[in-house]
């Protein structure tokens, strides 16, 4: 079976296009080449608003390329699959449900049964510190509480896929440097592949064995940067070495251009 | 966290605290007894001058009626029954074909518009029709059904039903259309089928959507009962409205009406209790 030897996830000139309200054509993806091997944490890093969470919306399945081919595991997607995990933007949990309740979501969906449903979310829940939170529901909590809540509510499905779109962007810094640890342990235990979008270069060096820099939209693959740091890293400290700082010049030398033209075109757009 | 900055800030609190508390909890009761005091006397006010300009002939007490006769029509009521029986039985077969006719016209509402705000194929098919369907006076119906359904409550039923039907479908369409983008995404992700994310996401969060219509569809369950009764029944407090202005008695009319602003009353509280239980998941400043 190639399954066993293909990578995790796969993008072969990878289109999207979307129909703007006006009628207009966006094309938010072209010509996307991307490959994550098994078990790789790869940062996604781009200009504001040049694709990349399309990309994500791609690889999960929630889209389809207008061209071009998205492979996971080897096999070409069709429709959401049951491998893949996506942590969102946005507030994604069930404002109706409890904390244990949200985490019990997936694998209920998925039609395991309720005991051991329950019995899994615990196990989670505890893993992200909030056991002592489950009868609460999601607006009695802080906003790194519920994120934490939708991190247990992904991995208490076990992905071997795991898509992140800016998970922490809404989080004040603290709050995300711890939340970025607490991420790197969850998913050291689960060998996923990783794909995680972000617009905070720091972030991603800090997390990923693999930064891509995406081009100013439509977006596709600028330059690939391997980070060699060592792990298992902790975000404040590693971010005070010498070698961090050297990728992040390398690295934002590349991604600065990428800005700068964004920058442009919108003063060009106001003009 | 330390013993003496507890010991050292506990001074400043006793001293502080409780005075300017006890002071701001008193001022808030007296406002609360001000507030109440003004609704009792305008209420007195009102209908004291109602009495009294129909005590004194200004108005025509024949026609406008007063507030002593308008108790002691319901006093009789009460205690001597109706003509058509007991006020008890009257009230309760209003109720009835209202509360009857307000589940279906929900039931209704709430499938239809979620169905129609989750199948794009069929809101683009049935849209123009609920629109003009939606544009026809529905009281005006109240007649054919008593025609079609004859003088039992089944017309009074549909009447309720029509009228409650619209409200409640377009605020549970739009509920449906509303829901969070990333909710269904999610749950999707999560590995839930279209069955489930209607079912355990639209429905949900168009709850709050839904409940909101239901306050004001009540009001009109009520109406449209009322008003079938009024048209012909043999029985329910529409006709006692009928028999009342058949006989020039201004003050049943005016009874029927308090009649009724009770049972209207009544049911709100009730309802509001029920989405009190109900949505407990949101932020309690948000509810109101």
């Amino acid at each position: 079976m190639s399954a066993d030897t293909s990578p995790a996830i796969e993008l072969r000139g990878a289109s999207k296009t979307f129909r703007t309200p006006s009628g207009g054509l966006h094309t938010a993806v072209r010509g996307l080449d991307l490959t994550v091997g098994r078990g790789e944490f790869v940062a996604v890093v781009g200009p504001t608003g040049c694709g990349k969470s399309t990309t994500l919306t791609l690889v999960s399945g929630l889209e389809e390329p207008t061209e071009g081919e998205v492979l996971v595991a080897g096999a070409p997607v069709a429709g959401v699959g049951d491998k893949v995990g996506f942590v969102f933007q946005q507030d994604a949990t069930f404002p109706w449900r409890t904390v244990l309740s949200n985490v019990m979501a997936g694998p209920r969906f998925r039609g395991v049964p309720k005991a051991e449903a329950k019995q899994k979310a615990r196990e989670w829940l505890a893993r992200v510190g909030l056991t002592a939170f489950e009868d609460r529901y999601p607006h009695q909590l802080s906003g790194g509480q519920r994120k934490r809540v939708a991190l247990a509510a992904t991995f208490v499905n076990d992905p071997e896929i795991l898509l992140m779109d800016e998970p922490f962007s809404a989080l004040d810094v603290q709050t995300r440097a711890l939340m970025s640890d607490e991420l790197l342990e969850l998913w050291e235990g689960t060998g996923a592949s990783v794909v995680f979008v972000t617009h905070d270069l720091e972030e991603s060096i800090a997390l990923a064995d693999k930064v891509v820099v995406m081009t100013a939209g439509p977006a596709t693959v600028k330059h690939i940067f391997d980070i060699d740091l060592p792990r298992p890293r902790k975000v404040e400290s590693v971010r005070l070495e010498p070698r961090f700082i050297e990728i992040y010049r390398e690295i934002w030398e590349s991604l600065g251009e990428e800005v700068r033209i964004t920058r442009e075109r919108g003063a060009a757009h106001v003009a | 966290m330390s013993p003496e900055v507890i010991s050292a800030s506990a001074p400043v609190d006793t001293s502080k605290q409780p005075g300017r508390a006890e002071s701001r909890a008193r001022a808030a009761r007296r406002r609360k007894a001000v507030v109440l005091v003004a609704r009792v006397l305008l209420l007195v006010a009102v209908l004291g001058l109602w009495e009294a300009l129909s005590r004194a002939k200004v108005i025509d007490p024949f026609n406008f009626s007063m507030p002593s006769k308008v108790w002691d029509q319901i006093y009789t009521w009460i205690t001597h029954g109706t003509a058509l029986g007991s006020l008890g039985e009257q009230i309760w077969v209003t109720l009835q074909e209202a509360l009857l006719g307000w589940v279906i016209g929900v039931a209704a509402g709430v499938v239809f518009g979620i169905a129609l705000g989750r199948i794009a194929f069929l809101a683009d098919v049935l849209g123009p029709y609920i629109k003009v369907l939606n544009s026809i006076p529905r009281i005006v119906l109240a007649p054919i059904f008593v025609i079609w359904f004859g003088l039992g409550p089944s017309s009074k039923i549909a009447s309720a039903v029509v009228l409650v039907f619209f409200p409640v479908f377009f605020n549970a369409f739009q509920g449906a259309r509303e829901v969070d983008r990333n909710l269904v995404s999610n749950a999707r992700i999560l590995g839930a089928s279209d069955r489930r994310v209607t079912l355990q996401v639209v429905i949900p969060s168009a709850t709050s959507w839904i409940f909101t219509s239901l306050h004001v569809s009540f009001g009109f369950a009520l109406i449209g009962a009322i008003v079938g009764e009024y048209i012909g029944a043999t029985k329910g407090v529409g006709l006692l409205v009928a028999q009342s202005q058949g006989t020039f008695n201004a003050a049943g009319v005016y009874a029927a009406m308090v009649i009724l602003a009770v049972v209207a009353l009544v049911a709100e509280g009730l309802l509001t209790f029920a989405e009190r239980r109900i949505f407990r998941w949101k932020a309690s400043d948000s509810g109101h």
